[in-house]
């Protein structure tokens, strides 16, 4: 599994009412969290990140287990997720929507620069340094190749 | 020899394993996740209905057309597969689900973060997103990854105005807020035997705001009084000597009010340092706060006095408010000048039921202060019910005294 794109660089601690506030998540329409992705951090986002790679700082989705927080990202066109740590919920979540989470000693970068990342050869690559990425687990590496963990259901049974 | 989470679990710490799930729950905002992956799925019939909860906490009642509609799909939801539902008004899924539901050594997964409240009776129980809930519905089982554990040593004995709520930021402050990723917390040690079911409850609710996959005490005579109590019969859980990754030591003799300032958790200081701070509400209830100690330690501070500030007090479950009613001091809060409202998460999350305006200060006793939570441009500062009822008093964040 492979992407490319340009980096949108975010802090640590990241938490996730950031990603999408509580005042939106009564609806079922993925369209409205997406439009709304990142608002109180910068209501520019999202529209930014759109075929963009994230590099966050340590603790990334930090809080809440609200999964419309991985799916708001995904819907707005987000290609992947890097940072040197996660918080376990959000990793967990991102995985089972099929939103590639890539835990790298990646160190604060700046807008825009080229981010790549290949999960099969286990590196992610920003502004031309590459690092090493953690391997994923048997079972959530098969989740993520599926699209998820819905997918991943429907051809195990 | 094992860590209470290795003994749940059955496996080494760093291990990953398949597990049954005892019980698994998911509220009105997960719920109706869960449900939309369940239709994705293709899942028609639920693997163990009688191990499923659904209950409605984050927003009740519903506030708009859109949410009260979303509720009503679940209810239809829960009444068709069967499905057990606590509908507005039961209390929060955490609250609820320990009042006699959770039982020692058991596995519990929740489709919410504070999941991990429930550790306080000995079960090892976390937090997921709604899709893991979906296929734990479908299936009876998820994966695990076994946490190694820190143990947090307590000693001694809280005095005067110092709250379990002050013993969980200062472990929040000691850990910081990814200190524990991906660990469990084991609270262990001479002083937890002092610690009440309700304050353990608040100590392993906010595990997740360090990283912690979840917080455990060993089920010991607190717990077999409080499950007996709601008429549960259960064996005590020794602990056994066993590798900790980490100790961290509290003396609960040293404890103080304290107060957590905007935007972090584990940004802690002394209640004193911060006192005279404008605020224009507090806040009294949620998962970390509301039950009936809290409102007990509140009452006992506001009896006979006039808040001077708006104070909203939202009891944790139903039966948490039938209690304080039948003890009298749910008068003492009303006529103390304060609010109460629909047992549930209140305004916590920030959907409905006394969100912030732009600018506005909050003191609350939920756990978690993030910026814009509770609403965009509001600030809130984190305390006991004890702090949070000397502060309602003077119109400002206040040290309480006890006697």
């Amino acid at each position: 599994m492979q992407g490319v794109g340009p980096a949108i660089c975010l802090g640590r601690d990241i938490d996730t009412d950031q990603i999408i506030a509580g005042r939106y998540l009564r609806t079922k329409d993925r369209s409205v969290w997406a439009e709304h992705v990142l608002e109180d951090l910068d209501p520019t986002l999202a529209e930014r990140v759109r075929g963009a790679i994230i590099v966050a700082g340590r603790n990334m989705g930090c809080g809440s287990s609200r999964e419309q927080a991985v799916v708001a990202l995904r819907e707005a066109g987000v290609v992947g997720v890097v940072a040197p740590s996660f918080a376990r919920i959000f990793f967990r979540n991102a995985i089972n929507i099929g939103l590639p989470v890539i835990e790298a000693p990646v160190p604060p970068c700046t807008d825009g620069v080229r981010v790549s990342f290949d999960l099969d050869a286990g590196w992610v690559e920003v502004d031309g340094k590459r690092y090493p990425a953690r391997p994923l687990s048997a079972k959530m590496n098969a989740i993520l190749r599926a699209g998820g963990l819905v997918p991943y259901w429907r051809s195990h049974r | 020899m094992s860590t209470l989470s290795e003994r749940i679990l059955d496996a080494p710490a760093g291990t990953y394993v398949d597990r049954e799930v005892d019980l698994a729950f998911a509220h009105d905002g997960t719920g109706i996740l869960a449900r939309e992956a369940l239709r994705e799925m293709g899942v028609e019939r639920l693997a163990h209905p009688e191990r499923l909860r659904l209950i409605f906490d984050h927003i009740v009642p519903a506030n708009t057309g859109m949410a009260a509609t979303l509720q009503a799909e679940l209810r239809e939801y829960a009444r068709t597969t069967g499905v057990a539902l606590s509908d507005a008004g039961g209390g929060i899924c955490h609250q609820v689900l320990s009042e006699g539901v959770v039982r020692p050594g058991t596995i519990v997964a929740g489709a919410d973060s504070h999941s991990c409240t429930l550790g306080a009776l000995g079960a090892f129980a976390t937090g997921m997103g709604a899709t893991d809930m979906a296929a734990i519905w479908a299936s009876g089982a998820t994966w695990f990854r076994v946490p190694e554990t820190i143990a947090v040593c307590l000693s001694g004995r809280l005095s005067g105005a110092a709250d379990p709520k002050d013993v969980a930021l200062t472990y929040a402050a000691k850990l910081g807020m990814e200190g524990a990723t991906y660990r469990a917390l084991e609270f262990v040690g001479d002083g937890v035997a002092d610690i009440s079911m309700d304050g353990r409850l608040t100590l392993c609710n906010m595990a997740v705001e360090t990283g912690a996959k979840t917080g455990l005490f060993y089920a010991d005579g607190v717990t077999l009084r409080h499950l007996a109590d709601h008429g549960v019969a259960a064996s005590p859980q020794a602990p056994e000597e066993c590798r900790y990754e980490q100790e961290i030591d509290i003396d609960l003799s040293d404890i103080v009010p304290l107060v957590a300032v905007p935007h972090r958790v584990d940004t802690v200081c002394e209640a004193e340092e911060v006192a005279g701070t404008h605020i224009d509400q507090v806040f009294v209830g949620t998962c970390t706060n509301g039950r009936y100690d809290d409102l007990f330690r509140f009452a006992e501070i506001v009896r006979g006095r006039r808040v001077a500030v708006r104070t909203l007090v939202i009891p944790a479950s139903r039966a948490v408010l039938a209690r304080a009613i039948a003890t009298g001091i749910l008068a003492d809060i009303v006529d103390a000048g304060c609010m109460v409202a629909t047992p549930g998460c209140g305004p916590c999350l920030g959907a409905h039921a006394g969100v912030l305006g732009e600018g506005e200060v909050c003191l609350s006793t939920a756990n978690r202060n993030f910026k814009n939570r509770m609403g965009v441009g509001g600030e809130i500062y984190l305390s006991s019910a004890v702090t949070a009822a000397a502060s309602a008093l003077a119109g400002e964040i206040a040290v309480p005294e006890v006697a």
